[in-house]
């Protein structure tokens, strides 16, 4: 049992951390990007993939890298930290998952080599509108004719879907035959694109008869995979916020020092440091339980991973409710303001956790099992 | 990073699982997983077998009886012990004034007090608080005046857990009232039968008998038993304190505590509230124990990890939380705390009044919960 990093990703963390700064070295850099179309920086992007980090969860005869959860893990919480814009989680993690995990050689080949390099953004659209967390889809339906496929419906939020070229879709199958997954070409779609509470993009996506390709062989009912990836991008999407919250904490842990009123500093006063205690101690479980579950992924075990995305998004809700929330709190009104990072953090991190997962839903599944067991074991 | 433990890591942890089960009487076991009362009997019994098999003090010197393990075998010995409801070696023998007369004793104090501490041949209390020094510890009062060789002591002690079974108190004395508040300390081990010791007892609000208070009039202590040097108390009293890693959280005992409920409770585990607020303080307990997990792994050979502060602090809050749902789940057999054994109602339900009320104490000691929250505030995010 070891909850420490290696050489070798301790200097993934240190490149991925310098990288991140040179386009994001303050907040100011993280509004002028959001603020302009696509919503983030293609350059940073193709950095990113030249350091191999967009790759980094893909088979090498893929053009991936083939590295491991923690590694994917590192990357997202460097990305929480600077809450950059790019959409790792959603094209790497989530549609380049669907991809890796279903796709045919060829596909694979095709899409998660062009996405390593960079040369294409991937979306995944498996929610329908007022849809909630289900692998099985409602508000997208397949049609086949012959071998030609086409999908009709809305789904939506779709992350990264407006700056997409590729949409990996989760659709009904004719004759209740389950839930197929499907690749369309974004310009087969329409698409309507906006800003979520966080500034960063999501677009609502409309089928007409769109053509797609099955991932895959067709016609299968493939809810159980799509269930995994969900499961293992909630769990991405906890290393993500941690990377949040431990940037909150710092800032308000700093602000407290240097803020001043009535003369003196903030942390004169004990109701606000105790405040701030409460915030590490938060944010010290959450850290434990993130570093638990993606090493959970490693033993491939589908159940183990459902139930590590349960718990840690759990953790991660409620930590992030308090951290987030207290650190605006006790920043005071700059801290409501939009140039600076501390509350659009907290946007951030409720931005993650209803895209992915919130805690009502990952609680309730959890007491659905709770007599299933005896102990929970920790190892 | 890595989930499984090392083989031999699992096998020393299967090794503890099948002593501690089948051992360890298992009349003593039930006592403590139904929650009743051990008697002085059953605790001096089991740290008994366990110091046979040299599992009382494996965190003291290896000459002393210590195993020369890791933390993380010692994290899995206390945790498997909890499981198995094992009593914990006595903490104010092992944990306490054991590894500090290994570090600062005499080689003389050592080998008169340490085997028979290991063993618990020797009861000892802990004589630190006072009613005007809780967490103010440095403004105690008790007096050791030096009389020829002796010292002479006066003054009061009070929370002296479990002071009626002891049979020697280590104590922190005012030995110079003329420097520092700190710097004017000492620690002296004192025979309680010794004349002008007087141990009165304190009811507490779940009725039991667990505190006392301790007087001092004219106690004469040899100056042998002074231990380190005079003035060295308040070192000796923070070595003490900060000396554990290990088993900062009862996590094994408020799981076992947990997972009890859901069968003692089991007519109540269709209601989903019920389920939901056992779900949920099973993440707790889980990310809590992880955390004393991480702690463990990091802080061998070097300093603790800065997480090992949270493990006091959300360690008593759950362990205080299970209590809550425990009277929440009894109900109205609650209120039949204090009626006789042939009371109609069953035992767990009986008990969850007085422990919940016995438990508010795990935020008050070994350092407050606010005390805490000042550590973190000050030595971690340097407010």
């Amino acid at each position: 049992m070891d909850f420490t990093y290696d050489d070798e990703q301790q200097a993934l963390r240190e490149a991925v951390r310098g990288l991140l700064a040179t386009a994001y070295a303050d907040h100011d850099a993280r509004r002028r990007t959001v603020a302009e179309e696509p919503g983030f920086d293609r350059a940073l992007w193709g950095r990113l993939a030249e350091m191999g980090v967009l790759g980094l969860p893909f088979a090498e005869e893929h053009g991936g890298v083939g590295a491991g959860p923690v590694e994917i893990g590192i990357v997202c919480q460097e990305l929480g930290r600077v809450l950059a814009p790019e959409p790792y989680l959603a094209s790497v993690v989530h549609a380049g998952g669907l991809v890796a995990a279903l796709g045919s050689p060829e596909q694979k080949a095709d899409l998660l080599g062009r996405l390593s390099a960079g040369e294409v953004v991937l979306a995944a659209a498996d929610t329908s509108p007022g849809g909630r967390w289900a692998s099985r889809a409602d508000g997208v339906r397949a049609s086949v004719s012959g071998d030609a496929w086409t999908l009709d419906g809305v789904a939506d939020p779709v992350v990264a879907g407006e700056s997409a070229d590729v949409i990996i879709v989760t659709a009904a199958l004719p004759d209740d035959g389950g839930t197929g997954v499907f690749v369309v070409d974004a310009a087969d779609v329409e698409r309507t694109g906006y800003a979520t509470a966080d500034l960063t993009r999501a677009a609502s996506v409309r089928f007409t008869g769109s053509a797609a390709t099955p991932l895959g062989a067709p016609g299968r009912d493939l809810a159980p995979s799509i269930a995994t990836i969900s499961d293992l991008t909630r769990i991405m999407g906890a290393n993500q916020a941690l990377g949040v919250m431990q940037s909150q904490v710092r800032a308000t842990s700093d602000y407290l020092k240097s803020r001043k009123q009535f003369g003196v500093t903030l942390n004169t006063f004990q109701a606000l440091t105790f405040r701030a205690a409460d915030m590490y101690v938060s944010l010290e479980l959450a850290h434990s339980m993130v570093d638990w579950a993606t090493m959970t992924i490693a033993g491939g075990d589908r159940g183990v991973v459902a139930e590590a995305a349960d718990r840690v998004g759990l953790q991660v809700s409620r930590a992030g409710r308090h951290i987030g929330q207290e650190a605006i709190q006790l920043h005071g009104g700059i801290g409501m303001t939009a140039e600076y990072a501390v509350g659009v953090g907290t946007a951030h991190l409720e931005v993650l956790d209803q895209w992915l997962g919130n805690a009502p839903h990952h609680l309730s599944r959890l007491a659905g099992r709770v007599t299933d067991h005896e102990l929970v074991e920790a190892l | 990073m890595q989930l499984e433990l090392s083989p031999a890591d699992a096998e020393f942890r299967a090794r503890m699982r099948e002593f501690f089960t089948t051992k360890v009487p298992q009349e003593i076991r039930d006592t403590v997983l139904e929650g009743r009362h051990l008697t002085r009997d059953q605790i001096v019994e089991s740290q008994r077998v366990l110091n046979a098999e040299g599992l009382a003090v494996p965190h003291w010197p290896t000459e002393w009886g210590g195993q020369d393990w890791t933390d993380l075998q010692r994290h899995l010995w206390h945790e498997e012990m909890q499981r198995a409801g094992v009593p914990i070696p006595l903490a104010f023998n092992a944990s306490m004034i054991g590894p500090v007369i290994a570090q600062f004793g005499t080689e003389e104090q050592k080998k008169r007090f340490l085997p028979d501490t290991a063993n618990l041949d020797i009861w000892w209390s802990q004589g630190f608080s006072e009613p005007d020094a809780g967490s103010d510890l440095a403004s105690l009062r008790t007096t050791a005046v030096r009389d020829g060789d002796d010292w002479v002591v006066n003054g009061q002690k009070t929370w002296t857990t479990l002071g009626q079974h002891g049979d020697w108190i280590f104590t922190l004395v005012r030995t110079d009232p003329e420097v520092k508040k700190q710097a004017g300390i000492s620690m002296l081990l004192i025979d309680m039968t010794t004349p002008g010791v007087e141990v009165r007892p304190i009811e507490l609000i779940d009725g039991g008998h667990e505190v006392n208070e301790v007087w001092f009039t004219d106690v004469r202590v040899p100056g042998d038993l002074l231990v380190g040097e005079p003035g060295q108390g308040w070192t000796i009293a923070k070595f003490l304190l900060g000396n554990e890693r290990v088993g900062v959280a009862p996590v094994g005992a408020t799981k076992r505590a947990l997972a009890s409920l859901k069968t003692t409770a089991a007519a109540q585990m269709d209601d989903p509230m019920v389920r939901a607020r056992v779900a949920e303080l099973e993440n707790q307990l889980l990310a809590l124990e992880l955390t004393a997990l991480r702690v463990v792994a990091h802080s061998a050979g070097g300093e603790p990890h800065p997480a090992s502060s949270v493990l006091k602090l959300r360690g008593t809050e759950l362990q205080q939380a299970v209590s809550e749902l425990a009277l929440d789940l009894a109900g109205p057999a609650s209120l039949a705390s204090r009626a006789d054994e042939d009371s109609p109602q069953d035992g767990w339900a009986r008990r969850s009044a007085p422990t919940y009320l016995n438990l508010r104490k795990a935020s008050i000691y070994g350092g407050s919960n606010e005390i805490q929250r000042q550590i973190i505030s000050r030595t971690i995010l340097g407010l």
